[in-house]
């Protein structure tokens, strides 16, 4: 069955790595920005980064039939330094108009500071200013729950903000509620150690339905599963739910929220950019 | 129900004898300090509570059991890692 990992940090992964999703059906990856588990110290650093998520993934992808999809920003862990966020997010705007650009992500909350609030603010007014579609990263383990409530009651101070333009990701059984009765798109993200296994994935789609629930394998450089997506089709399969159950939340869903974004496409499958625009 | 069982039992068994190897560990690494000290611990042993329970919605009552539930900004970053549990202790 072919699907879409919704959420890979593909800078991290081998050349290997693509050709293991390619072959077990992954047609398209959408990478978001994020922390490389240091510090960047200048928008420079940022800039050379966001050259290799808007040139050189998308060539490696291509090389195995997948299309490469991306998102911009300043990760949550970096976004202490006030002016480096200002620097940075003065430069994001000339790549917005790249073929493989999305929006404006993954932006969010890490350990909920008055810094990272700030930060995530000044990027939701950019991709609101820039017509952007968002995802957004919620934060590990005990900053979840806090995390995404401070989260959506921040985002629904903005605005024209369309909440079916906005994938909340990382949600887990205590956040999944609130992310899905506000509107928004939301993420099921597959960790060995944290966040959701594929068989707490299954019981979240039977508890909550499908709508609006995508999965991924969030791989990066830490332990995680580039193939993790499969690894849930596996689970659902084991308990015996139809095909097209499985494609809704593996590949339907993912396809009807990038269409939105005007760029996303899919010739080999048929399947061409629509005229949507993220915030009109 | 026996369905359920018979797919997901070994590997929750495995599971619980992890988190007793792991409390065993625990106790002989203690150096006359009690793990029950620990905020994780702490947190751990009332979500063991409501492992053994009745409660209709563990997993739910789990999740929060570990959660920071305030929601008041930290005013200076503490540190870049989440620990796993909430310290309520911890000063914001």
């Amino acid at each position: 069955m072919n699907y879409i990992e919704m959420h890979g940090h593909m800078v991290s992964r081998t050349t290997d790595d693509y050709n293991e999703m390619a072959m077990a059906g992954c047609v398209a990856i959408s990478e978001p920005a994020f922390w490389a588990g240091w510090d960047r110290k200048s928008a420079d650093a940022f800039e050379g980064y966001f050259r290799q998520l808007t040139e050189f993934e998308p060539t490696r992808a291509a090389q195995v039939g997948i299309r490469h999809m991306t998102w911009l920003c300043l990760n949550p862990k970096e976004s202490e330094d006030r002016e480096l966020t200002a620097e940075v997010l003065r430069r994001i705007p000339k790549f917005l108009n790249g073929p493989n650009v999305l929006g404006i992500g993954e932006i969010g909350m890490n350990r909920v500071t008055v810094n990272e609030i700030a930060g995530f603010n000044d990027h939701v007014k950019l991709a609101l200013e820039y017509r952007q579609m968002i995802l957004i990263h919620t934060p590990h383990l005990e900053d979840k729950y806090k995390g995404t409530r401070v989260t959506i009651e921040n985002l629904l101070k903005h605005p024209g903000l369309d909440p079916k333009k906005v994938l909340i990701d990382h949600a887990e059984e205590h956040t999944i509620g609130l992310i899905l009765e506000n509107g928004f798109y939301t993420g099921l993200t597959l960790y060995p150690n944290t966040k959701v296994s594929p068989a707490r994935a299954a019981d979240i789609v039977e508890k909550y339905g499908p709508e609006r629930i995508t999965i991924s394998s969030a791989c990066d450089w830490g332990p995680s599963v580039p193939k993790a997506v499969p690894h849930f089709m596996l689970e659902m399969r084991r308990r015996g739910h139809s095909e097209s159950l499985i494609k809704k939340v593996v590949f339907d869903n993912p396809l009807e929220f990038l269409l939105q974004s005007g760029k996303f496409e899919l010739p080999r499958l048929g399947i061409h950019a629509a005229a949507g625009v993220a915030h009109k | 129900m026996k369905q359920v069982m018979q797919e997901y039992f070994i590997e929750n068994r495995t599971r619980v004898v992890e988190i007793a190897a792991f409390l065993d560990r625990l106790e002989r690494a203690s150096d006359g300090v009690s793990p029950a000290e620990d905020f994780r611990m702490a947190a751990l042993q009332r979500a063991l509570t409501v492992l053994a329970s009745n409660d209709p919605d563990k997993l739910g009552q789990i999740q929060l059991i570990f959660s920071d539930p305030t929601t008041e900004p930290k005013q200076v970053l503490d540190s870049k890692s989440a620990a796993g549990a909430w310290n309520p202790m911890a000063v914001n």
